[in-house]
């Protein structure tokens, strides 16, 4: 069997503020963006426990050994030290052997996808039995920047392996597009980062469709060839307009479709989605992920759904999970994701 | 800033994986650690074990006036904890409708940061727990 998905596990923060209360306290709209709201982590919660959290319940629901488990990458824009790493964390809190492969990763909101691709690769190449790539943020954003309406937390753990009996999913393709494209950033000492407001829907778009049509062109794929469609989502409108442009039926986006009721989950936004997509996702049916990271790049990834996903899915859907909410006012959030000073 | 990390290090098992010790003579479980079986004494036989995810609250308080260093988290929920295996553990409890905090409640195992000393210091991981249906 070719070398896939044989786990996958979600995590979704329980607080959740509206947009419209955002909207309340700068008396700004944000209606174009199409997010309703977003989830906040804790004040004790960071990328770090978010990515165990995505994993352990990976673990527990396709009972994984975390023991076989030989490469660790976890992707963030929002690692918790600047020097230490979150992936040496996540696996001693899931129970690993010390016997395992370990990164960092860091390319905005497609670090989490890169690593897919590198347990792909370690996978093809037999150098491990199980890889964990994880994509986890608690994203920050100033104070009345556009980019505090979706600025948002979450992760997603997708475990690589190619046994016959575990593989739900075939990574039957991926390939990347990328190029030097700075619309978003962060600087060492800044605690917000900075972007170029209508460039980086340019940056998007340019990414996310040439690295879509790349996969088409090297697989020979076409737009109707996929059941379901997972796009970053930087907001709710981006991944609409993307699947419109290469052809593809709007109700094949939808299921994976997060961001109006979770926000910007950056590392985590196209894992999230590709999680809910295998919640539903029958045997034989072809998936196409799309990521973006700005700085710019896109992985893109075509998978094949297996029999086993017939037997082995997540216990509670991504849909049901962001229903566990507790909403939080506009004073609370800034308290818990730390934007006042003690 | 006081150097910390290395004793720290060392508890890395106990408030990551909750590990403890099981006694095969008497079949009883302890959290933390123990280096003898309080049962048992020399004819105890101790084995380092994973103490499971689930238990439920036994007793509960709430805390107004917290340690140094938990000053912006106060008021929080304190709990001890009786895990499927009989073993005992007092912990935080997070994520919780204060309603369904109470005695009998089953709760489960969260990864949570636990302490921060400063923002030069090492961050302290460990277990919380949460109320589940
Ligand atoms: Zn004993």
């Amino acid at each position: 069997m070719e070398a896939g998905i044989v786990a996958y596990g979600v995590y979704i923060p329980k607080l959740r503020i509206k947009v419209s209360e955002i909207e309340r306290v700068w008396e700004k709209s944000a209606s174009g963006l199409g997010v309703i709201e977003k989830a906040v982590a804790a004040s004790d919660e960071d990328a770090c426990t978010l990515a165990v959290q995505a994993a352990r319940v990976a673990c527990e629901d396709f009972c994984i050994d975390p023991k076989r488990i030989n490469a660790v990458y976890v992707g963030s824009e929002s690692h918790p030290y600047a020097v230490n790493p979150t992936a040496s964390i996540v696996a001693e809190a899931l129970g690993t052997s010390n016997k395992y492969f370990a990164v960092d990763m860091e390319f905005a909101c497609k670090a989490g996808t890169a690593g897919l691709q590198v347990c792909y690769a370690l996978k093809k190449a037999k150098m491990i039995d199980i890889g964990l790539a994880i994509g986890s943020d608690t994203a920050q954003s100033k104070p009345n920047d556009p980019l505090e309406f979706t600025a948002a937390s979450g992760a997603a753990a997708f475990f690589i392996g190619d046994s016959k009996e575990e593989v739900i999913a075939e990574i039957e393709h991926t390939c990347s597009y990328t190029s030097d494209m700075p619309d978003f950033w962060r600087r060492p000492k800044a605690e917000f980062p900075e972007h170029t407001g209508r460039f980086t829907g340019e940056a998007y778009f340019k990414h996310v469709i040439s690295a879509a049509k790349m996969l088409m062109e090297e697989t020979g794929y076409k737009a109707s060839d996929f059941s379901y469609a997972v796009f970053h989502q930087p907001n709710g409108k981006f991944p609409l307009k993307a699947a419109k442009i290469l052809g593809i039926d709007l109700e094949r986006v939808k299921q994976g479709l997060l961001c109006p009721y979770i926000g910007n989950t950056y590392s985590a936004s196209t894992l999230i989605g590709l999680a809910s997509v295998l919640d539903v996702a029958k045997p034989n049916e072809k998936v196409l992920a799309v990521s973006y990271g700005s700085g710019a790049g896109s992985d893109a990834f075509v998978l094949n759904i297996t029999d086993n996903i017939l037997h082995r899915r997540a216990k509670v859907k991504v849909w049901d999970k962001i229903k566990e909410k507790q909403y939080i006012d506009y004073a609370l959030y800034v308290k818990h994701r730390r934007k006042i000073k003690l | 800033m006081q150097n910390t990390a290395p004793l720290n290090w060392r508890r890395f098992p106990e408030r990551y994986l909750l590990r403890g010790s099981y006694c095969e003579t008497c079949k009883q479980a302890f959290f933390p650690s123990r280096a003898i079986c309080p049962n048992c004494r020399r004819k105890g036989k101790l084995i380092s074990i994973e103490m499971p995810r689930t238990g439920k609250i036994i007793s509960y308080t709430r805390v107004h006036v917290p340690p140094e260093g938990f000053k912006n988290e106060a008021p929080y929920y304190l709990a001890i904890i009786e895990l499927e295996n009989g073993a005992k553990v007092l912990s935080q409890i997070v994520d919780s409708d204060p309603e369904k905090i109470k005695i009998g409640a089953k709760v489960k195992k969260v990864f949570r940061r636990i302490a921060e000393p400063d923002e030069y210091g090492t961050i302290t991981y460990g277990y919380k727990f949460k109320v589940v249906e």
